[in-house]
């Protein structure tokens, strides 16, 4: 039985290459038993990575993870779970089609004559939990007839019944009403009691007071520093968070022109939550030569926003578009390219690639039609019609006709751009243009964005990197949750006042 | 150009496989590597061919097709029951009677409503391909069973028996076709738009999608030129046979997947050719024609095929690996 304020778990100088982004760099952190620790940073600062890597489900390029001062190496979350440790992840990871209880104890069913599932003695202990977190469905249940919140409760019943001594909790209330938020708390204090170390992952600074013992704050990877609850004040954590220093493109800001492309009302039911929205009566207009970049936490709703406007929602979206004072109504993305729109996507290999095709046949899919001749793609003019938008991107590609897999990053990024501009667009949409790309090919796409507006195209960016949002935005649009919270200019923004207006305020959900 | 290096393996790994098998069967069998064997075999396979084609572009799509043996069937079924009987339409009391050009027509339009039907199933109800060319499979059977009342209609006199059996300039009628449908199918998947498209959402439909390409229209022509040449098969079928059998074409859409699988075609989509079928049709034409000219038995023939299959398809998950 371990004692309040014991230490369980050191990470020593954790460091986690991915390719071309250093994710995790020497950070250490301590966790002691019957305390939470909660852990702070922007998207991407590397709090999800670090958790991973303390549950096993990762292991860690350099550095070394002690648990009661003994060294270990996980080599699974089996093995991490051995240990005591478990974690609620962000994406559910419960098997829809098991019930409740079979969900709560898959993989230490409590047998009978050790071979069958004694089903009763399942069902039992697991109305128990249930009951403890106040969740009224019955343990024979299929999880997916549960709500979200439901499920993320069936989630936390599942990690608590595995006889946890370290509990690791990513955003666990992101998805769940006030009600059971306060559920939710009361389980983490009995939780504590028990001598439970905790780590709180989190964007409401908001819950801090009502749980935390100590706070880390993270961004780019590093650790920034801890204190306990109490010796930092909210701004101070906010300032902590942000902070980085980035050159700013010079750059001329632009007059007040006509808009291009103006939205209102832009409205996207969420698919399960009836009375719930993704996007919630947003308005935004984009002029000739200016780039609107928009900024927010996973979740606000941000990629949601640029799918209505590219006619990707056409059932579940509402609000009006006009395109050059034109009213537009897109039921697809046909339309919306056919109306001069153009959409990066934000998981290039996902949704933005054809993997299987070359540089050339990539780059060439959206404005094929500009390639035929007699009914038939002449690909003289394919190759020529791409290389003068591959050329003036500086791809580097061994050829046109190298298969796209084999470019990197930045390199395929720049394909994607070049396939849009390729069909003369009106209106650019970026989605973390430069997500998982290295320094240099970022700076090559901001000086491409720069380029491009000069050119008179209307550029909307999507970011969740403050600032790069700052450095290459004209005005800057903050959502959260859904909603458009405030809008700044260039001259104005700081990187504080836009994560005070990114940050969730605690309102309530509706049941 | 949509061939890469490993599509350039692929497609020598079959030639290398067709290679060996001619030379082995050359001096296994004096019989086997004359002139009239290799036309014979050409002839074989035509039907088979015809509806690989056509398979090839539903898988390269990332789709399949399990009905076109029993689209062929109902095709060739109809086409002779109409040259044969007519149709009566029973309100206005009139008889059709159909010319040999007016029931190939009605053939080969029989065969293109079952594929539009597969196509809209996947596209607008959402199926997977595999449940709505199985419910096709066995809706087509049973039009078959119906149209026919479960007898063979025989006896369709020579100019439509000219499809099956008949030889032009020394190379059979069949061969003919299908040579011209290789060439037609090899242009619009290597030359045009629609082609490029095919490969595009076989290799990431999502993207392709949110590029604009019109994702469903291309799926539901695919599924339709499928069960086109399904039809055209079946009319070939029923006329080497004078015959059109309600059993016609039982497990043919097995060895179509086989022959599109051995030429190198990729079943999740986006990867693989027209030309690659090609081979893998003959790959199993040569196959069938040699064992049986060294009179092994014809359901060793089917093991030999079976293992032939696997193979063909270890060799390139192992290409794929490489990378």
């Amino acid at each position: 039985m371990t004692v309040s304020g014991d230490l369980v778990l050191e990470a020593k100088k954790i460091s986690k290459l991915f390719p071309g982004v250093k994710a995790l760099d020497g950070v250490d952190l301590t966790l002691r038993s019957g305390r939470l620790t909660a852990l702070l940073g922007e998207n991407g600062a590397g709090k999800s990575t670090l958790m991973k890597i303390l549950a096993g489900v990762q292991p860690p390029d350099e550095g070394e993870l002690l648990v009661d001062r003994k060294p270990v190496q996980f080599t699974g979350p089996r093995h991490a779970h051995d240990h005591g440790i478990a974690m609620i992840h962000q994406e559910l990871s419960l098997v829809p089609d098991l019930s409740v209880a079979e969900n709560i104890f898959l993989g230490r069913e409590p047998l009978r004559f050790e071979t069958l599932i004694d089903y009763s003695e399942l069902n039992r202990q697991a109305s128990q939990w249930l009951k403890r977190l106040e969740l009224d469905v019955s343990p024979t249940t299929p999880v997916r007839r549960l709500r979200v919140g439901q499920q993320q409760l069936v989630e936390i019943a599942r990690a608590l019944a595995g006889n946890v001594r370290i509990l690791i909790m990513d955003e666990p209330t992101s998805a769940i009403t006030d009600r059971e938020t306060e559920v939710l708390f009361r389980c983490i204090a009995d939780l504590k009691k028990q001598g439970v170390a905790i780590v709180y992952i989190t964007h409401r600074l908001e819950e801090l007071e009502q749980i935390a013992d100590d706070i880390v704050v993270m961004r780019d990877g590093c650790l920034i520093g801890t204190a306990e609850f109490g010796e930092l004040s909210h701004d101070e954590m906010v300032r902590m968070m942000v902070g980085r220093e980035v050159k700013v493109l010079s750059k001329e800001s632009s007059t007040n022109k006509h808009p291009v492309l103006s939205a209102g009302n832009i409205s996207l039911k969420h698919p399960t939550r009836p009375g719930d929205f993704l996007v919630n009566e947003v308005d935004l207009h984009v002029c000739k030569g200016e780039v609107l970049g928009i900024f927010g936490l996973m979740g606000a709703g941000r990629t949601e926003l640029l799918e209505c406007l590219f006619g990707l929602h056409p059932k579940t979206s509402s609000g009006n578009v006009s395109i050059h004072d034109e009213c537009v109504r897109l039921k697809c993305p046909a339309d919306a390219i056919a109306h001069g729109l153009a959409l990066v996507p934000e998981d290039r290999k996902h949704d933005g690639l054809v993997l299987s095709m070359s540089v050339a046949e990539n780059a060439s899919l959206a404005s094929l039609k500009q390639a035929e001749r007699f009914g038939f793609i002449d690909r003289a003019k394919e190759r020529e019609h791409t290389r003068r938008f591959v050329e003036r991107f500086r791809v580097k590609t061994p050829s046109l006709r190298e298969k796209i897999v084999n470019l990197s990053g930045g390199n395929q990024q720049k394909v994607i751009l070049a396939k849009w501009l390729a069909t003369g667009p009106a209106v650019l949409m970026l989605d973390e243009p430069t997500r998982g790309i290295d320094i240099h090919a970022k700076n090559e796409i901001y000086t491409l964005i720069d380029e491009l507006t000069t050119d008179g195209l209307a550029v909307i960016m999507v970011s969740s990197e403050l600032p790069e949002v700052m450095a290459v935005s004209d005005r800057i649009l903050v959502m959260c949750e859904g909603r458009a919270t405030q809008e700044f200019d260039r001259a104005e923004a700081t990187e504080e006042a836009i994560l005070q207006a990114a940050l969730p305020k605690r309102t309530s959900i509706p049941c | 150009m949509l061939e890469n290096k490993r599509e350039h393996l692929a497609k020598f790994q079959s030639l290398i496989a067709l290679a060996v098998m001619l030379i082995a069967m050359s001096l296994l069998s004096d019989s086997f590597f004359t002139p009239e064997n290799g036309l014979n075999i050409l002839r074989q396979i035509s039907v088979n061919l015809s509806l690989s084609i056509g398979m090839t572009l539903i898988i390269l799509t990332g789709g399949i097709d399990l009905s076109v043996g029993a689209i062929l069937a109902l095709s060739g079924a109809v086409a002779a029951g109409l040259l044969k009987n007519g149709i009566v339409i029973e309100p206005l009391g009139v008889k059709l009677q159909f010319t040999v050009i007016g029931s190939i027509v009605s053939g080969l339009l029989v065969g293109s409503a079952a594929g539009l039907f597969n196509g809209i199933a996947v596209t607008r109800f959402k199926l997977p391909p595999f449940v709505a060319t199985l419910g096709m499979f066995s809706i087509a059977r049973g039009l078959t069973m119906l149209w026919t009342g479960g007898f063979p209609v025989t006896g369709l006199g020579s100019s439509f028996g000219y499809i099956g059996t008949g030889v032009l300039l020394g190379i059979p009628v069949p061969v003919w076709i299908t040579g011209g449908l290789v060439g037609v199918f090899v242009a619009l998947t290597r030359k045009t738009r629609f082609g490029r498209h095919v490969y595009a959402v076989g290799g990431n439909e999502r993207a392709s999608l949110l590029t604009g390409l019109p994702v469903d229209r291309i799926k539901i022509a695919v599924y339709t030129l499928g069960g086109l040449l399904a039809g055209m098969a079946g009319l070939i079928v029923t006329a080497r046979l004078d015959s059109a059998q309600p059993n016609a074409g039982l497990g043919y859409e097995l060895d179509s997947i086989a022959a599109v699988v051995i030429g190198g075609t990729s079943l999740s989509g986006g990867r693989g050719s027209v030309m690659g079928t090609v081979l893998g049709c003959l790959i199993i034409g040569v196959l069938n024609n040699g064992l049986f000219l060294l009179n092994v038995s014809p359901f060793w023939q089917q093991v030999v095929k079976g293992f032939v299959i696997l193979a063909a398809v270890a060799v390139d998950r192992m290409s794929q690996r490489d990378r």
